[in-house]
């Protein structure tokens, strides 16, 4: 058995830089484990600009912004595996990985988790009539088109408007598809304006807004798509339907953290899907941190590198002993916001926190309230705030300091 | 000239096959999909039933009781999920406790071993069961098999034994010429002395070819839930709601895989009607909240449905035709008919193929199906003495499943190989889990191109025109991955 003192899983922004992080805090003895054959995670398939410009203040691609975080680790000489995947991980901090040398077992004082989501399919979101092929999530046909050189599609309908929803739409249509129609089950497209115009205007695909797959149709492949409007409640208007003749259906139905591999530790799981964490990224188990698109998918890679630098900050306290828990405050996403990260407070010697949150619904002229036990600590007011923006808020406690019980994130509209 | 010709690889067909497999004879078995196993015998709750449901005296209770008693053995040889986990049915209403004690009146006179329950003893059992639960009746024998392998490791063995399998392949018409029976296909004719017509909801077309039947077979569809693995805790039995006229009502159960199946619903549809629908699955839905608490429904994985073949006579129709005995109808085999299939294969060879052929044991029968791979099972030390020997065995192609692709290339390099991608996701699990193939399907298809020697184009998701590729892309990708 191999013993380590800090193991990070999975090699994407969040890793790396909990790494180095780790790294410059005085830990000598960690590994990266990945299970691709690259080190970068899913910034090696996003290969258009926009990484960097908060941390770089530059704007580079997916796979630039990941080199330059590689390079820090080669430098630091931090050891990682490729090609290695976890078979499994029990409690007391025993991982089972497996690579080409065989089956492992490593023992870690203090791990790191960063694993970035997965997509949701078909059976999550429950997609009602038939089975057939031609269904897929944009990235497993991005996969087919990018990596393989394989056409999936001829006629097609996409299902959800974010942004990956446009920039797939766009890419089938250069690919020589013909895109019928991006569906929307909410009132408004959570992707970026810039993209609906660059994506959809500019090659006149229709957006359907309020308008989901109602049944599915097709023996062995995908022949029909019945669409239905649905009211605000998001169920189906009878009578409001459009059917369309396609072949394929691609899914862009939201990203969900890939946190299966810690079932059996016990953790807590927050209502972003990821793990619940405190301030400096620990998880409810001691010792298991977490950072990046595992705890909350993120729109932005400074943000999820950020992330990761606390969890390695973090991890290296812990690993030296040096965290003294002396709060005991539970974070509460109230009314419109949707989740919050941190759920827990429990350190008063950190007097810089960042609360990192989204709304449910898109919802304008308010102000973000932030309470401990009902005396008001921020108050910031917003023109806008939209589902697909993850919105941060800094407070400093150094002049007011934090009392035990709850900190409650509110949105309350002006009149 | 083929002895035997079973029209059919369903469940039913691959048993009577093996069992077949045993003797000196030539036994021929066609099948219309790409694999056995490939419509119902897929798609149903895989409970290998205790018996204490059918109605005393019926073939269907007798057949249900024996074929029981013959799982442990048989998982064994064929190397198939197979878990005796008990099954409880319970009551949720005081006015039905009588009906509770009438099945455990059912459950004696089928010598099937039944115990009522009391409340608080179920809920030590099962903590989670509603607080509305009144009283129960537990099965021990009742269990939980994993149905796709248990059907594909079945014909396998009776490959391994001799048998031919032609898949691919639909019987469009059969005659007797004489002594013989002229089977025909979309493909070819065979002669054979016996037919045994195992088409499941196609029986009552296959034996309408031979004479006027009696009998019809009304398909009735039942719609599921399947969840991800979660909580190894939540639920330790099969638990039933009480039976009703339409069916043995929505059960909730893990899976040998450790998924969790919520289902079936019951509702008469067209034959070849696999859809789901959004109202159907609500009732399923809140049927199963009514027994059990808080099932996490957002953890579903996959939404599926079957079709029960069911019977105008309301009993398994096993008996030759009534103008020739060498014509042999297994039909109407609704559930239980996975766990009768044992005892159904018997009953057949015993009662109606015995008097009419000589049957001579072959010496070199083997019932031991040769061992899979099932590489996360092995020991540590098993494990790296395999990735030694093969470093495909190092490679992890499905991360949900954690399945090698060592395991892919063991089940292509069989009697029985995959075709498809569903055919490697229901015998590996590779596809199967949580992201359903989102990461690996691609892989998958490449395997399978390779292996076969085809334009990737060509490769099918399931079905015979469920292709997945259209064409090449302009730059043909970056091979590299
Ligand atoms: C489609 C998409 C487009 C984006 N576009 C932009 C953009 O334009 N600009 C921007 O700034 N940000 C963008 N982002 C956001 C940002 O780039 C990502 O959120 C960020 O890179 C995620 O980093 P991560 O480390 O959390 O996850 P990932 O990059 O997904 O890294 C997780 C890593 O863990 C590995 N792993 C997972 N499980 C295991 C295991 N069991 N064992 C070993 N290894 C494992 C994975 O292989 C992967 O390498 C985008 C994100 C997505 C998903
Ligand atoms: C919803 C549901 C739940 C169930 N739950 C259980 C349970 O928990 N336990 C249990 O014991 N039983 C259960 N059953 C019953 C069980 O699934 C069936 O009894 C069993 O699978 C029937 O097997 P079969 O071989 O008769 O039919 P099938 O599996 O349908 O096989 C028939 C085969 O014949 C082939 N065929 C048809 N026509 C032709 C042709 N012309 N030429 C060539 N081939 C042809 C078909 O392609 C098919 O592969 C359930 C059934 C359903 C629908």
């Amino acid at each position: 058995m191999i013993n380590k003192d800090l193991v990070i899983i999975g090699g994407g922004s969040a890793g790396l830089a909990a790494a180095i992080k780790a790294r410059q805090e005085g830990i000598k003895d960690i590994l990266i484990i990945e299970k691709d054959g690259n080190l970068g995670g899913i910034l090696n398939q996003c290969i258009h600009n926009g990484f960097g410009l908060e941390i770089f203040n530059e704007e580079l691609t997916g796979p630039e912004y990941a080199y330059r975080f590689k390079q820090i680790v080669k430098d630091k000489k931090i050891e990682y595996l490729l090609n290695t995947s976890i078979l499994s991980l029990d409690k007391g901090f025993f991982i089972k990985y497996i690579n080409e040398s065989g089956v492992s077992i490593c023992h870690a004082k203090c791990i790191i988790f960063a694993g970035g989501c997965y997509e949701k399919n078909a059976g999550a979101i429950n997609l009602m009539g038939d089975r057939p092929s031609g269904i897929f999530t944009a990235g497993c046909a991005q996969k087919y088109i990018n990596i393989k050189g394989y056409m999936p599609a001829k006629k097609v309908v996409i299902l959800g408007s974010g942004d990956i929803g446009l920039i797939t739409a766009r890419r089938m249509t250069l690919e020589g598809a013909n895109v019928l129609a991006v569906l929307e089950i909410m009132p408004y497209s959570n992707g970026l304006n810039r993209n609906i115009k660059q994506c959809l205007d500019d090659f006149n695909i229709p957006l359907y807004l309020s308008y989901t797959v109602k049944k599915v149709i097709g023996k062995s492949r995908l022949e029909k798509i019945i669409a239905g409007k649905v009211d605000e409640n998001l169920n189906f208007i009878d009578g409001e339907e459009i059917e369309f003749d396609c072949d394929t259906l691609l899914l862009s139905v939201g990203l969900v953290p890939n946190i299966s591999i810690l079932n059996n530790l016990g953790i807590e799981v927050s209502s972003a899907k990821g793990p619940k964490v405190d301030e400096i990224m620990q998880t409810n188990v001691s010792g298991l941190f977490a950072a990046g698109n595992c705890v909350h998918v993120h729109d932005l890679v400074d943000f999820v590198t950020n992330e990761g630098y606390l969890a390695g900050f973090g991890a290296a306290l812990y690993l030296k002993n040096q965290l003294k828990e002396d709060l005991n405050i539970d974070v509460v996403a109230r009314n419109n916001v949707s989740y919050v990260v941190p759920n827990k407070i429990k350190y008063s010697s950190n007097k810089e926190l960042e609360f990192k949150f989204r709304v449910k619904k898109p919802c304008k002229n308010v102000d973000i309230i932030i309470k401990n036990n009902d005396k008001i600590i921020k108050k910031v007011y917003k023109l806008a705030l939209l589902p697909s923006q993850m919105e941060n808020i800094k407070i400093n406690t150094t002049n007011s300091p934090l009392k035990d019980g709850m900190i409650t994130i509110d949105i309350e509209t002006r009149a | 000239m083929q002895d035997i010709i079973i029209v059919g690889g369903g469940i039913i067909g691959v048993m009577i096959a093996r069992k077949l497999s045993q003797y000196d004879l030539n036994v021929l078995l066609i099948e219309k999909e790409n694999d056995v196993g490939n419509v119902t015998s897929m798609a149903n709750s895989a409970i290998i039933h205790s018996g204490y449901d059918p109605i005393p005296g019926t073939l269907k209770a007798k057949l249900n009781v024996l074929g029981n008693k013959q799982f442990d053995l048989i998982c064994k040889q064929l190397d198939v999920d197979f878990k005796r986990i008990g099954t409880i049915t319970v009551c949720l209403d005081e006015n039905d406790v009588f009906k509770l004690e009438a099945l455990k009146n059912r459950a004696s006179e089928n010598n099937v071993e039944a115990f009522l329950l009391s409340k608080e003893e179920l809920l030590k059992l099962e903590p989670n069961l509603s607080d509305n639960v009144v009283k129960g009746l537990f099965c021990p024998s009742g269990g939980i098999i994993d149905p796709f392998n248990l059907c594909v490791h079945c014909m396998e063995n009776a490959c391994e034994n001799g048998v031919k399998l032609h898949l691919n392949e639909e019987v469009i018409n059969i005659s007797k010429d004489g002594e013989l029976f002229s089977v025909v296909t979309n493909k070819d004719s065979y002669k054979c002395k016996i037919v045994i017509n195992a088409a499941g909801y196609n029986a009552d077309k296959i034996a309408s070819f031979i004479e006027k039947i009696d009998f019809d077979i009304i398909p009735r569809k039942g719609e599921y839930f399947v969840l991800d693995h979660f909580d190894d805790s939540f639920l330790n039995h099969v638990i039933f709601t009480l039976p009703t006229n339409k069916g043995k009502g929505v059960l909730i159960s893990k899976t040998t895989s450790n998924n969790y199946i919520i289902g079936p619903s019951s509702e008469i549809c067209l034959k070849d009607d696999y859809s789901c629908d959004k109202l159907t699955l609500d009732s399923v839905k809140i049927s199963a909240s009514k027994m059990f608490k808080n099932i996490p429904f957002n953890q579903t994985i996959r939404t599926f449905a079957g079709i029960r073949a069911t019977p105008s006579t309301h009993d398994f129709i096993i008996e030759p035709a009534k103008s020739d005995k060498y014509f042999i109808n297994v039909a109407g085999i609704e559930s239980p008919g996975l766990v009768s299939s044992p005892a159904i294969a018997d009953y057949v060879i015993d009662n109606l193929i015995s008097p009419i052929l000589v049957l001579k044991k072959k010496k070199n029968y083997n019932p031991n199906v040769r061992k899979y791979v099932h590489f996360l099972k092995l020991s540590l030390d098993e494990q790296n003495e395999l990735i030694k020997k093969d470093k495909d065995f190092s490679k992890i192609i499905c991360n949900c499943e954690k399945v090698t692709l060592g395991e892919v290339k063991d089940v292509l390099n069989r009697y029985v190989k995959p075709q498809t991608i569903k055919a490697i996701k229901k015998r590996t699990r590779a596809g199967f889990g949580k992201c359903q193939s989102g990461f690996c399907q691609a892989n998958v298809l490449d395997i399978l191109a390779n292996y076969y020697h085809v334009s990737p184009l060509e490769i099918l998701y399931d079905k015979n025109g469920s292709n997945i590729i259209y064409s090449l892309t302009k730059n043909n990708g970056d091979k590299n991955d």
